[in-house]
């Protein structure tokens, strides 16, 4: 068990013909997920890797009942091929760009309350199912199959909790990355639901970071609603306010919100802990299982 | 990335909201032919990217000539919360006999742009917003529609604002929403509007944040942005097209991937040392950008070792080690120890090429940081 993708995911990517949808069509391919179709304008009757390429994501979803997609469009014109996953009715759409304006997620928030579709990121290295499936850019090789849901703002921190994890044994049910920006699709409550909802997840990491209130919001959820254990880790203790740490989200603002030790406190108050280091979220986790 | 309130106020001036009259000025010469052209009362204001100038003396009120000379000369040049100033924007005093706060700004929880005012206008709103949160009136906006006019006069007319100057703000802040999306800001802030004995309306200070990710279609702001650089090594990160931010700590931190990078100057201050820096490289890197990237960190003086982490997904170790080596190199004494630790995709390639007689190899994150800190203590004994 797992959760959003598994062995029958069926997958269609979006700009499949550049450098990086061709890189990673091929390395999720290798991985073992099935994909299905690419979707490229003007590219309509081509072929990458073995796998056919349509004009349209209707076209690709007609011929090959892809039901998710992932997303490697250039920023300029990434918000268009996210709505037009949405608006193909998708269970999934995967958005790994990053640098998408602000104002154009905002609109692209707006259609997503009107749809059935989950989005994840942007901004994002995507989703993995151990053993099943891969949307996205993680590095298949760290990942071990397991009971462990792993869900992160950063794509390069999770694969370092990943492997801290992986290292002693402790495989994953399936890890998330939802992304870095300020407004992204699912959300860590989103993500915490599901894992809480997932029989084969035993144990969960949540990895945040300064900036917004997401974190805050998930520690409640998690001290409501979860029985699912779960270890904290949060990244940016050292940013100063008013500087933007590499993710456009990642920013404390003046006013006290968003910084990391509210959302620490915040996780201590509903019975997470915390670990100062990647090593220590491990511990944790151990201590669990 | 920040307007200067010069720059703000030209583009609020051109879009028609009323400011004072007002010129740059970077010599006391400057504005002294300035304040004779504006006369007096007039504000000599510090063009820094710095909150809360006027507290830090970076705001002052010239009454006459002599005032306006001494002000100049005090204000140019000084160190303001660590920028220097370079330019001062001098402006015409305003007779005011109210203050309001309005702002435009996203709402992230609700992922919508939301408007605000205040009557409680003059003093820093972050602290009215937790004191007295119910003293700002907000109002969401639904981007697919974009603002209704009736939404800019209801959240002034919410917010108490005086009636019979209530229609002059509430075009000023329909203007400003305007201004928000066209210009892809992320957020745009009047505090104060000043009211005038005469009920006039003014645009009185201008705070405008743009968007970074936009301004491949700004290219107007994108040039306004190289204007504003106020330190040699952002410029230079800016060059490079690094994600950079300078501390005042004395290790330098080189990873991939805004979460890690940050989690390792974390890690740096846990072991007991203090980070110089936040440098990205992004995803993808090859050997040039490695290189780039450790002549940024040697070129800041304040930097007494180094730790380099990687944890690679599409960052390739042996590209990394490749740039190691080629900075490396290029020296005939190594001028910083630098410390390497490398994961993930071709690691183990990375470490086959990495010439250890030029740096040091830690296996973990922990270890790795660990050392540099060690390194860092040895260098300040």
């Amino acid at each position: 068990m797992s959760i959003f993708v598994d062995d029958d995911t069926r997958v269609v990517v979006q700009g499949i013909t550049g450098g990086e949808g061709k890189f990673h069509a091929g390395q999720m391919i290798e991985y073992g997920t099935n994909v299905v179709a690419g979707a490229v304008p003007g590219k309509g009757g081509q072929e990458v890797d073995g796998v056919p390429v349509y004009d349209t994501v209707d076209e690709a979803v007609e011929a090959e009942d892809a039901d998710a997609s992932v997303i490697f469009v250039p920023p300029a014109f990434a918000a268009d091929a996210i709505f037009e996953s949405l608006d193909t009715d998708l269970d999934l759409a995967v958005a790994i760009t990053e640098g998408i304006p602000t104002q154009d997620m905002a609109k692209v928030n707006k259609r997503l309350s009107e749809t059935d579709t989950r989005l994840l990121g942007p901004n994002c290295p995507g989703i993995i199912t151990p053993g099943e499936a891969k949307l996205g850019i993680l590095p298949g090789n760290i990942f071990s199959e397991g009971n462990v849901g792993l869900v992160s703002r950063s794509g390069t921190l999770t694969y370092q909790v990943v492997d801290n994890l992986t290292e002693r044994g402790l495989g994953q049910s399936t890890a998330i990355g939802i992304g870095g920006d300020p407004i992204i699709g699912t959300s860590f409550i989103d993500a915490l639901e599901a894992f809480e909802a997932d029989t084969d997840t035993d144990a969960v990491v949540m990895c945040g970071e300064i900036g917004g209130e997401d974190e805050e919001q998930a520690a409640r959820f998690i001290g409501e609603h979860m029985d699912t254990p779960v270890a904290g880790f949060i990244a940016g203790r050292t940013a100063p306010p008013g500087k933007r740490m590499g993710h456009a989200g990642a920013i404390v603002s003046g006013s006290g919100t968003g910084t990391a030790q509210s959302k620490i406190d915040a996780l201590n108050d509903a019975g997470v802990p915390v670990g100062d280091t990647p090593e220590e979220v491990a511990d944790h986790v151990e201590d669990f299982l | 990335m920040k307007l200067h309130e010069y720059q703000a106020k030209s583009i609020f001036a051109d879009a028609g909201i009323p400011v004072p009259d007002s010129r740059l000025a970077t010599s006391v010469d400057e504005a002294l032919d300035a304040v004779d052209e504006i006369g007096y009362p007039a504000a000599i204001k510090a063009q820094v990217h710095v909150g809360g100038r006027g507290k830090a003396g970076g705001i002052k009120i010239a009454t006459d000539r002599e005032e306006a000379e001494e002000y100049a000369e005090e204000i140019l040049g000084m160190d303001l919360k660590g920028y220097t100033v370079d330019s001062v924007l001098v402006e015409a005093g305003v007779d005011f006999v109210d203050e309001l706060y309005v702002g435009v700004t996203m709402d992230r929880g609700e992922g919508k742009p939301v408007l605000m005012v205040s009557t409680e206008g003059g003093v820093n709103i972050e602290e009215v917003a937790e004191e007295n949160p119910d003293a700002i009136a907000r109002e969401h906006v639904d981007p697919a529609f974009g603002l209704h006019p009736y939404q800019a006069r209801k959240v002034v007319y919410e917010a108490g604002v005086d009636a019979d100057v209530a229609l002059d703000v509430a075009s000023i802040l329909s203007t400003l929403y305007d201004l928000y999306e066209e210009n892809d800001a992320s957020e745009i802030e009047v505090n104060p509007v000043m009211i005038t004995g005469d009920r006039d309306v003014v645009a009185a200070d201008a705070v405008m944040n743009i968007d970074e990710d936009a301004l491949f279609r700004q290219p107007e702001l994108a040039e306004m942005a190289e204007a504003s650089y106020e330190d040699d090594l952002e410029r230079k990160a800016g060059e490079y097209g690094f994600d950079y931010v300078r501390l005042s700590g004395n290790v330098g931190i080189i990873g991939n991937g805004a979460g890690l990078v940050m989690t390792t100057l974390d890690l740096v201050d846990y072991y007991g040392g203090s980070p110089a820096n936040f440098l990205d490289i992004g995803g993808g890197a090859k050997a040039e950008r490695v290189t780039q990237a450790l002549d940024m960190v040697f070129s800041d003086d304040n930097v007494d070792a180094v730790v380099f982490n990687i944890f690679g997904g599409i960052t390739r170790g042996d590209e990394v080690a490749k740039g190691i080596n080629e900075a490396l190199e290029q020296f005939d004494e190594i001028p910083k120890k630098v410390v390497v630790r490398l994961a993930g995709t071709n690691a183990e390639e990375g470490m086959e090429i990495l010439n250890t007689d030029l740096v040091e190899v830690e296996k973990t994150l922990e270890d790795a940081v660990q050392r540099a800190v060690q390194n860092a203590e040895e260098v300040t004994q």
